[in-house]
């Protein structure tokens, strides 16, 4: 299975990468590798087999509901470029 | 043509955990911005989620308290989308296998009917950030907080079986009453703890094909969301009478502004790419699990209502009133307690309280009136200290700070005047004081006399400034009355 150009544009936007024309024929020849595997994959015959959520045999521990993090808030925003008020600035978000 | 409408929702129900649903950061509401995102909440590389084991059990309570399906696996997925209140680039949620599966929740409608609202399910899933478009920075930046990012929700689902704006806002406010009494959301919607989407079309009477919707989002108000709807049903007719198209698409309404505008940006990204969460193992619920919190389901607002009329013999509607929040069904109680007396608790609660609440924007928790206060107001009507209307003044009073019930009614002499010789000196008083009146009562017929006691008795109780015990009053002023018209020789 191959992926035209205008799909790839597309995942490209959904994904927030950029890709210029001239790697543009390279992605799409990788993805459509991978795509073939999936496809070998997809010949398998897997009628009556549950699906599974995940490769481990086993189900999710949990936590118990208490708080465990202190507030490392300076820490973290020093990280950050654009920070007011204890508030992250970002690029304007219109909706 | 008639039109019919067809309304389904989307409840986002903020869990009352005290950490994340991911991370062990606290969730409490309103505290310096960012001071609660931990590393997991900030998705810094290497972190990994661990599920907080209450937010499952409040899932479950729900899920047990609607009687729905509840498999035995759930499996959490990633909704991929980018936006910068969502430092992962996905949101940790379900699709295929949710927590809760089918359930029902039973409302009255209108016309006193009861109709079943299937709830298709419930899922388990993180809240975003808080973005801020607009404060004291430069307007071309937004402003992120992510206190509460990884705050538990859970996503309730109904199939579309409302038909109408009070139907829809009948169902909202019995779903919050069922979280709040579950304890598992504290059900402030002005907070955001509790969130509405409002998915709406309409269709010819009779028609079995569902219209086009459009989806109104966030609406955190009963009013709003009544306002909501009535408001996009006669956008959607008169567009449709136009020969016009609904374009599905989601809406926002302001409450403020009464006007909802569409909201398409996100509409265009509309491809989530959901994946099973690889960090995240398949949830196991277990029939012991299931067991213990069955046993530890509190009673529900339906068997709180049975209970009270049963009980403290209350109507039907004070009961649903009173059993509806489950703190004020504990005020109530106390109050009753307290003065021994359930009706007059009933009706000052339903009546002088939540309009005062109400009209004051308050919550119970924030009363100035406390149970024990309320309880001693309506003993000392009671035990005849002050009458009905000196109560209201002194229920005005401790409203406004004024201190307590005994102090008030001390301080300002409002005790009623119950010695019988100050009172028949009263009415003497305004008996002789108005010849024309007492000759007007003793010419009238017998049968019509009663009609003409009020003028006597607003007279003697402004002469007592409200205070004169009015059933004593009015026994006095019989007996005078009567005695003239021995004397008058009839």
């Amino acid at each position: 299975m191959s992926l035209d150009k205008d799909q790839i544009q597309k995942l490209a936007t959904l994904s927030r990468i950029a890709i210029d024309d001239a790697t543009l024929e390279a992605v799409s020849e990788r993805f459509s590798s991978v795509l073939d595997l999936v496809d070998k994959l997809q010949a398998a015959d897997t009628l009556g087999v549950e699906p599974m959520a995940h490769p481990l045999q086993t189900t999710q521990l949990l936590r118990d509901d208490i708080i465990s993090e202190p507030n490392h808030q300076e820490a973290f925003q020093k990280l950050s470029e654009n920070i007011h008020d204890g508030l992250y600035l970002v690029p304007k978000v219109i909706e | 043509m008639q039109w019919e409408t067809v309304i389904g929702l989307e409840i986002h129900v903020q869990l009352a955990t005290a950490t994340k649903i991911f991370s062990g950061a606290s969730t409490r509401f309103g505290a310096p911005a960012n001071s609660q995102a931990c590393a997991i909440d900030l998705a810094m590389p290497g972190t990994l989620p661990v599920l907080n084991s209450q937010a499952v059990d409040f899932a479950l309570m729900f899920g047990l308290a609607i009687d729905a399906d509840i498999p035995e696996v759930s499996v959490f997925e990633r909704k991929n989308y980018f936006y910068p209140d969502l430092p992962k680039g996905y949101q940790t949620t379900q699709l295929e296998k949710p927590i809760v599966g089918a359930g029902r929740v039973t409302i009255e409608t209108p016309n006193g009917d009861n109709k079943v609202v299937r709830i298709h399910h419930a899922h388990l899933e993180e809240d975003a950030g808080k973005s801020l478009h607009e404060g004291n920075f430069s307007s071309q930046h937004s402003a992120i907080d992510l206190n509460r990012a990884g705050t538990p929700l859970i996503e309730i689902v109904t199939e579309p079986d409302l038909s109408n704006a009070i139907e829809a806002v009948t169902f909202a406010k019995k779903l919050h009453a069922l979280v709040t009494s579950l304890g598992i959301c504290d059900g402030r919607m002005a907070e955001g703890s509790l969130r509405f989407d409002v998915n709406v079309s309409v269709r010819p009477r009779g028609s079995e094909t569902l219209g086009t919707r459009t989806e109104t989002k966030n609406l955190n108000s009963f009013k709003f969301m009544e306002e909501a709807i009535i408001r996009e049903v006669d956008r959607q007719i008169d567009v449709l009478e136009d020969g016009g198209k609904i374009v599905q698409e989601t809406r926002l309404y302001n409450g403020d502004t009464k006007i909802a505008r569409s909201m398409r940006s996100k509409e265009e990204a509309n491809d989530y790419r959901y994946f099973a969460c690889p960090d995240l193992l398949p949830v196991l619920v277990t029939e012991e699990r299931l067991q213990r919190l069955r046993k530890s389901l509190p009673e529900l607002p339906e068997a709180r209502t049975t209970r009270l009329v049963e009980q403290f013999a209350l109507s039907q509607q004070d009961a649903q009133i009173l059993a509806n929040d489950i703190d004020l069904t504990s005020y109530f109680e106390s109050v009753a307690k307290q003065c021994d007396n359930p009706q007059a608790a009933a009706n000052w609660i339903t009546g002088e309280l939540i309009g005062r609440l109400n009209s004051e924007d308050l919550e119970l928790d924030n009363s100035p009136i406390d149970a024990g206060q309320l309880g001693i107001l309506i003993q000392r009507i009671s035990d005849q200290t002050i009458s009905g209307k000196m109560a209201k003044q002194v229920f005005d009073s401790i409203w406004s700070g004024a201190g307590e019930v005994d102090q008030i009614i001390r301080q300002r002499g409002l005790q009623q005047v119950s010695d019988s010789g100050a009172l028949e000196q009263m009415v003497t008083d305004v008996l002789s004081k108005n010849p024309a009146m007492v000759d007007d009562y003793l010419a009238t017929e017998e049968n019509r006399r009663k009609k003409k006691l009020g003028g006597f008795m607003g007279q003697i109780m402004q002469a007592s400034r409200g205070q004169a015990n009015p059933q004593q009053v009015n026994q006095i002023l019989l007996q005078k009355l009567a005695s003239m018209i021995e004397a008058s020789g009839e």
